[in-house]
């Protein structure tokens, strides 16, 4: 071997990523031969460019219509109904498919390209076919300090094969007191810990409300000088919101409670501090 | 360990759990609605007036004094917006979720003085679509405020008229940001606009609109009920007031606490949240967010405001604590942080767009040992390049934590990437042919 082919080649091991001692490390290609997703769905340049479509011929869920027109009623712009009216359509059709798109672009008079743009760049909606539940793992700094990475990969593998349930890793849903946590359906719950992976996914797959006592709906506030008083616990996140619909008061009558004297006892932290996963344990570096 | 501040008082905390609190009927038999009727028997130059004696800086990350942000909205007969920012997405942030879901009628409230103030007549509360509890408990308490002509046409009798609707936004962190948040509100691509015009000149449908965070419209009411001197007598002098700190991480009670500004950060962190568990030290923490710059355990006795902590390098941003013990090897939590900004970035500026992606792969590259300790040196300056060159301060928000940890662990960074090439068979004796090889020199017995 010259010494000028054996210079190539571990300049060549290089450029790919290879080090001297390890394989080279192939550059991922789409079937196209690009490194960039998407072009090889090339547009059809021959085809006429979508108009707003025809609201003679394009047929609308009554009802979908009528939510679409009342948030449009909302805004000074019809077009800052946008996002909830895709929402809405993305409830009816599971996803933002080229049909939920077409119906929400008719109701609002706007052309479906726009209703793309705006879909493609939320990661609430979704622009594939998804399962019908959600569950949103976060796994954002404070839930992965506390073992969120297990668990989302415990829920994705539990979940394999499950085409109804789309579980997908979240950046901070907001509830980094309950950390690690998930999103089911909108629901928040936590703190999960692995043995909680299948009774979630089997309450999701019976549409039974999920981990009823671990749902943020029923936590008290963590400082521990908020409350003046012991308060029962919240109910949990389905009965407290049908509560809040029918605005109906809780059973416990709050006007004796009012005048009752605080009590010496301060609530201590509303729930039981979770065991920290095992890779706290282990020195990782 | 320090005992709990028992002295504070708690303004937006307090018995924030009674049942039904978030029903209008508890809510005004604690006094609700009553500092609406005060302030609309004012003048709104009087309510601006104590907004602005209170000193009450905004409380989403920016800290600007909400009053002067008030007076800036342009008089006259004009068409102005105020929008509640609402998105609270910053990593470690959760405190407006408590105070949404279990005290809707105060923010309602705050909104509509506000708006008094502002000479506003339409109103948006803009939240994450994610807070679906949240925004269903503001929807239903809307509804009751409308019902008891709180809001609609001339609010209890004055000339004062006001709609008010709840936004329910998507999943995505840069509407956070305000005029990414006005793009969205409008019904568009979230991504930020060029600054100036400001949006107090021209935001929402191009009209002047005052933007305000959760927590800060929910202290007006407080405000008006207490007069703005009397609030001011809160806190330290710049940092008027208490606050809701959020606080995660490796700590023993997370969770929300109200705090009084000025207080050492020892007395939350170790105090009121517990500290880490048994046997665990503090290695860095987040003051802010994920987006505020780290500090370290010698810097626990800070004092916790505004001031202070931009003297020390860094911001109280959103009030979020995040904790990292000394069990987390500091390259995790920068890649979780970059990973994350990456991910939001809307993708405008390049500097933002691409500083991101490269630090994520140069942070990956420590971890397979491909790097090198220059890496250390290629990585802050790209930090540097991205701090002030985008519309918006994304870039920043990574650029700085990124830069921070850098410069304060890099001990720690340099002995990572040693013994990850280690791990990989590349010796320091190794590594001198890898350089070589790079140049094209041939090595005998390359490993």
């Amino acid at each position: 071997m010259s010494a000028a082919e054996d210079r190539l080649s571990s300049a060549q091991a290089f450029a790919l990523g290879g080090l001297p001692g390890g394989t080279p490390r192939p550059v991922p290609r789409y079937g196209h031969g690009s490194r960039v997703p998407g072009w090889d769905r090339a547009a059809d340049l021959e085809k006429e460019p979508a108009g707003i479509p025809d609201a003679e011929t394009t047929d609308v869920p009554a009802d979908l219509r009528a939510e679409i027109e009342a948030h449009m009623a909302n805004y000074p712009d019809r077009r800052s109904a946008t996002l909830p009216a895709l929402a809405a359509a993305q409830r009816v059709h599971g996803w933002c498919s080229p049909e939920a798109i077409e119906q929400v672009a008719c109701v609002m008079r706007v052309t479906p390209a726009y209703l793309e743009s705006v879909a493609s760049f939320y990661d609430m909606l979704e622009t594939s076919p998804v399962g019908r539940h959600s569950v949103y793992v976060c796994t954002n700094i404070s839930c992965s300090l506390r073992g969120a990475d297990e668990l989302y990969e415990a829920m994705a593998a539990a979940a394999a094969g499950d085409g109804e349930i789309n579980v997908r890793g979240f950046e901070c849903l907001g509830a980094c007191d309950i950390a690690p946590m998930a999103s089911v359906d909108g629901v928040y719950v936590g703190p999960l810990s692995l043995q909680d992976v299948e009774p979630l996914l089997e309450d999701v797959r019976q549409d039974r409300p999920v981990l009823p006592d671990k749902q943020l709906a029923r936590r008290l506030v963590a400082d521990p000088r908020a409350n003046s008083r012991q308060y029962p616990e919240h109910p949990a996140q389905h009965e407290a919101r049908s509560g809040v619909a029918n605005l109906e008061l809780p059973t416990e009558d709050p006007g004796t409670a009012i005048g009752e004297p605080p009590e010496d006892e301060r609530p201590g932290p509303t729930a039981a501090i979770e065991e920290p996963p095992e890779h706290h344990e282990e020195d990782k570096s | 360990m320090a005992a709990p501040v028992d002295n504070a008082p708690l303004l937006l905390l307090a018995d924030i759990d009674e049942p039904g609190l978030y029903t209008r009927e508890v809510y005004e038999r604690r006094g609700g609605y009553e500092s609406l009727r005060a302030a609309l028997q004012m003048s709104p130059a009087e309510v601006l007036e104590q907004l602005k004696a209170s000193g009450l800086r905004g409380r989403g990350g920016a800290g600007f004094a909400m009053g002067t942000k008030v007076s800036f909205l342009p008089k006259g007969a004009m068409d102005k917006y105020l929008v509640c920012n609402a998105d609270e997405s910053e990593p470690g942030t959760f405190k407006d979720r408590e105070l949404m879901q279990k005290n809707p009628h105060v923010l309602i409230e705050g909104m509509i003085i506000a708006a008094y103030a502002a000479g506003a007549n339409r109103s948006f509360i803009y939240i994450r679509g994610e807070y679906v509890l949240q925004a269903d408990s503001l929807d239903a308490a809307l509804a009751e405020a409308r019902e008891a002509g709180y809001l609609g046409e001339s609010i209890l009798g004055s000339d004062h008229s006001q709609t008010l609707v709840v936004h329910r936004g998507a999943g995505a962190y840069i509407c956070g940001e305000e005029t990414g948040l006005l793009d969205s509100l409008e019904g568009k691509r979230g991504n930020p606009r060029l600054k100036p015009p400001f949006p107090a000149n021209q935001g929402l449908y191009q009209g002047p609109t005052l933007i305000n965070n959760v927590e800060t419209l929910s202290t007006v009411p407080t405000i008006i009920r207490m007069g703005g001197e009397q609030y001011a007598k809160l806190g330290t002098e710049t940092s008027t007031g208490t606050k809701l700190v959020s606080v995660s991480g490796h700590v023993q009670r997370p969770g929300n606490y109200e705090i009084e500004l000025g207080i050492p950060a020892r007395e939350i962190i170790y105090g009121l949240a517990g500290g880490p568990e048994e046997g665990r030290s503090v290695k860095c923490w987040f003051p802010g967010g994920s987006s505020s710059p780290v500090l370290k355990a010698e810097d626990l006795d800070l004092a916790y405001d505004f001031d202070t902590l931009a003297k020390a390098g860094t911001m109280l941003g959103s009030g979020a604590i995040i904790v990292v013990d000394d069990s987390t090897p500091i390259l995790d939590v920068a890649l979780k942080t970059a990973k994350f900004y990456r991910h939001e970035s809307c993708g405008k500026c390049t500097p933002c767009r691409e500083g991101t992606n490269w630090t994520v792969k140069m942070l990956e590259r420590i971890e397979t040992g491909e790097a090198t300790p220059m890496d250390l040196e290629i990585m802050a300056s790209v930090q540097q390049h991205i701090m002030g060159n985008c519309l918006c301060v994304l870039g920043d928000a990574m650029a700085m934590p990124i830069g921070s940890m850098i410069a304060k662990f890099r001990e720690e960074f340099e002995e990572h990437i040693e013994r990850a090439r280690m791990a990989r068979g590349l010796g320091t004796q190794a590594g001198s042919d890898l350089a070589l090889a790079a140049q094209g020199v041939p090595v005998e017995g390359a490993h």
